[in-house]
C-alpha cells in the first residue's frame, strides 16, 4: 500500500469533502452532513488500515469495509473513486436516472462490499464476516461504519452480543459519533450515552478518538484494540466538518447547497488546502 | 421413532391412499435436518445458524456431529439474517434456520436488504411452517411468508410436498448460488407418485386428468390427491393434481396447460389465501386470458380457529372431503 504522511492524509481530507461537496451540489441530493463527519474516518482506513484495492477486491483475503450509516454514500463513493474503483467523473451521474450509483451503498457500485441504508445491519453483517474469517483461519479485518442516531436500532445490540460472544477480535465497529441526527440531538431523540460503557458492558474493547485527528484514528484503527475481543472506536465526530456554517448544525443532515452556500464552502476548502504544508492544488 | 397416526388424515382419506399405495414417511423437518447434516459431513463450508432453534429444527445431532459448523446466535432472528448474509459473502454455503413465523416476520427486512438485494446466497429454512405449530397460536403461524417473500426480487420461495421434495430441494438450494427460501412441518407426510426429478421452478405432475386442476403446494398437496382420487370413484371426475413447490418463480407453463385443458381449477395452499399460490396462479391466467371456474383455497382472512394443524386443515376444508366438496361446487354439481 502507497504510504501517506499525517499532511498527505490532512489533504487528502480536504479534497474529500470538496469532491464530496461537489458530487451531492450536482446530484441537487445528498446527507451532507454526515458525509463530512465520516470522511476523515474513511481516510484513514482506506489509505491507511485496510488492504482493500481494485486489485485486492475480488480475492477473499480481502479486509472488508460496510457503511452501516448508508446515507453518508457520497464520502463513501468519493473515496472509493480515489482509490480507482472507477473514474471520479462517474461520480456525476450519482442519482441521475438509470445511474448504478444510487443514493445508498450498492454492488452495482465497484468496491462496495454490500447493500445498506436500513439502519442497524451493518453489524449484523460484519459479525457473520468475522464469525466466517475465524472459522476460515484467515486473517482479513472488518470494519464497519455506524452512526450514534443508528444505535437506536435493536438489531446492533443482538449483533453486540454476538460478537462478544464469539470473540471477534477481527472486527472493529466505527461509530461516526456526531452528536446530531435529522431531529435534533441524538441525546434528546434517544439517548445512546453513555456508549462506551454500554459497548464495554456488552464485552467490547473500546477506545474514544477524535474522529478527525489523522494520528488518533491511524492508532485506534491500525490494529486490533484487544486480542479475544470485538473493538469499537468511538470516534467525537462533528457533522458537517470543515464547512464553518455546516457545522453542528443538524439543518445540514440532507441539505443540498445553494450556489452561493456552494462557492462559500468551495473558499473554505481551498483556504484550507493552501494551509496543509506540501499542497499541491 | 414411529410417526404419530397422521390425524390429519380421515379413515376414509386413510383407506384412499392405502388403495393408491402411498406409504407414509416422515416429517420434512426431519428430512431437512437429515439431508443438511450430509451435505455439511462432505463439505466443510456448509454451516447452518440457528437463532436457539436447533432443537425445533432437528439439528441436535448435526450441532454434536458438527460443531464447528453450527453458529448459534440465540433468540436474535434479525441477527440471525444479518449474521447469515455475512457468512454467505465470504463464501460459506449458508443456512439460516429459524421457525418459518419468525424468519418471515422479525427478519423481513434483513431478508429483503441483507440477502434478496446484496445477492447473498443464504438459503433460509423456515421451520415448522404454517400452521405446524397449530394450538399455539398466530404468533406462531407462518401464513404470511409466500405473500410477504414473494414481493422481494431475487428470491426463490418453496414448500416442498413430501420428503422426496424436500430433499431434493435442500441439495439443489445448497448448489444454487442463489439466496432461496424453503419451509418445511412437523407432521409425517405421504410420499407423492410422479415424477421426482426436481428443479426450482417446475411443478410437479402427480396425477394426470383433464376434468379440473388441483393446483397445489407444500403439505396440501397430498389433500389434493385424495380428493382428486375420491373424487374420480365417487364422482367419475378425472382430475390432474400439480405438486408447484416453487411458488415463486411459478411454473406458468404447468398452470397455463392446465387453464387450459380443465374446466375448473382449485388452489391449495397452506397459507393465508392472500399473496400466496392462488393469487399467483389468479394474476397468471387473468393476464393470459385464459381463465377457468377457478377458486383459491387456503385460510381466510380472519383470526385462524385454534386447534391442531388437522384440526385447522379441517375446518378450513383443506382436506380430501373438504376440497372434493370444493371441486363439485365449483363445477356447478
Amino acid at each position: 500500500m502507497q504510504t501517506y504522511t499525517d499532511d498527505d492524509l490532512r489533504r487528502r481530507s480536504l479534497e474529500y469533502r470538496r469532491d464530496t461537496l461537489r458530487a451531492i451540489k450536482a446530484a441537487g441530493a445528498g446527507h451532507t452532513g454526515g458525509s463530512l463527519s465520516a470522511i476523515d474516518i474513511l481516510n484513514v482506513l482506506y489509505n491507511r488500515v485496510m488492504r482493500v484495492s481494485p486489485e485486492n477486491f475480488s480475492s477473499p483475503a480481502r479486509d472488508r469495509y460496510v457503511q452501516s450509516k448508508g446515507h453518508s454514500v457520497e464520502a463513501l463513493f468519493v473515496v472509493l473513486a480515489s482509490k480507482g474503483f472507477y473514474p471520479a467523473s462517474e461520480l456525476d451521474t450519482l442519482c441521475d436516472y438509470q445511474s448504478h450509483f444510487v443514493g445508498h451503498p450498492t454492488r452495482k457500485v465497484p468496491g462496495v462490499e454490500q447493500n445498506t441504508g436500513a439502519l442497524g445491519h451493518g453489524l449484523p453483517i460484519c459479525t457473520g464476516m468475522a464469525i466466517g474469517g475465524k472459522l476460515d483461519g484467515a486473517d482479513y479485518r472488518v470494519f464497519t461504519l455506524l452512526g450514534d442516531g443508528e444505535l437506536a436500532e435493536g438489531s446492533n445490540w443482538e449483533a453486540a452480543m454476538a460478537a462478544a460472544h464469539y470473540g471477534l477480535d477481527n472486527l472493529t465497529a466505527i461509530v461516526d459519533c456526531n452528536t446530531l441526527q435529522i431531529t435534533g440531538r441524538t441525546r434528546d431523540v434517544m439517548n445512546a450515552e453513555p456508549l462506551a460503557e454500554k459497548f464495554e458492558a456488552f464485552g467490547w474493547a473500546v477506545r474514544t478518538v477524535d474522529g478527525h485527528d489523522i494520528g488518533e484514528l491511524t492508532d485506534a484503527l491500525s490494529a486490533p484494540l484487544e486480542a479475544g475481543k470485538p473493538g469499537v472506536v468511538i470516534a467525537r465526530t462533528v457533522k458537517g466538518k470543515g464547512i464553518s456554517f455546516m457545522e453542528d448544525n443538524g439543518a445540514w443532515h440532507h441539505k443540498v447547497p445553494t450556489d452561493d452556500e456552494f462557492a462559500a464552502a468551495m473558499a473554505e476548502l481551498d483556504a484550507a488546502l493552501a494551509g496543509v504544508a506540501g499542497a499541491s492544488q | 421413532m414411529s410417526a404419530p397416526a397422521p390425524s390429519m388424515y380421515s379413515a376414509d382419506a386413510q383407506a384412499v391412499a392405502e388403495k393408491l399405495g402411498l406409504s407414509l414417511g416422515r416429517p420434512n423437518l426431519e428430512v431437512f435436518a437429515e439431508t443438511l447434516q450430509e451435505l455439511a459431513a462432505g463439505d466443510p463450508n456448509v454451516v447452518a445458524v440457528t437463532s436457539d432453534s436447533r432443537g425445533s429444527g432437528k439439528l441436535g445431532p448435526y450441532g454434536k456431529a458438527l460443531p464447528r459448523q453450527i453458529v448459534e446466535v440465540g433468540i436474535a432472528e434479525q441477527n440471525l439474517v444479518g449474521i447469515a448474509a455475512g457468512l454467505a459473502s465470504v463464501g460459506k454455503t449458508t443456512f439460516a434456520v429459524s421457525p418459518a413465523c419468525f424468519l418471515a416476520a422479525r427478519s423481513l427486512e434483513q431478508i429483503k436488504n441483507d440477502i434478496a438485494y446484496s445477492d447473498n446466497p443464504v438459503k433460509l429454512i423456515g421451520i415448522s411452517a404454517g400452521v405446524s405449530y397449530g394450538a399455539l397460536g398466530t404468533t406462531h403461524h407462518s401464513l404470511h411468508d409466500f405473500a410477504a417473500l414473494r414481493a422481494i426480487n431475487n428470491l426463490i420461495v418453496a414448500a416442498p410436498a413430501d420428503n422426496i421434495e424436500a430433499r431434493a430441494s435442500i441439495r439443489s438450494a445448497a448448489a444454487l448460488p442463489a439466496p432461496v427460501y424453503l419451509r418445511f412441518g412437523k407432521a409425517p407426510l405421504y410420499d407423492l407418485p410422479g415424477d421426482a426429478d426436481f428443479v426450482f421452478g417446475k411443478a410437479r405432475l402427480v396425477r394426470a386428468g383433464r376434468d379440473a386442476a388441483f393446483v397445489a403446494t407444500g403439505e396440501a398437496v397430498i389433500h389434493a390427491l385424495l380428493a382428486a382420487e375420491h373424487l374420480a370413484a365417487t364422482a367419475g371426475l378425472d382430475c390432474r393434481v400439480l405438486s408447484v413447490p416453487t411458488v415463486k418463480p411459478l411454473d406458468t407453463k404447468a398452470v397455463q396447460d392446465a387453464a387450459a385443458d380443465c374446466a375448473a381449477i382449485v388452489t391449495v395452499e397452506e397459507h393465508m389465501v392472500h399473496g400466496g399460490l392462488g393469487e399467483a396462479c389468479a394474476a397468471l391466467l387473468a393476464q393470459s386470458g385464459r381463465v377457468p371456474k377457478f377458486r383459491i383455497v387456503g385460510i381466510p382472512d380472519e383470526y385462524t380457529v385454534t386447534g391442531s394443524q388437522a384440526d385447522i386443515f379441517r375446518h378450513y376444508g383443506m382436506t380430501m372431503e373438504g376440497l372434493a366438496t370444493t371441486m363439485r361446487t365449483l363445477l356447478g354439481d
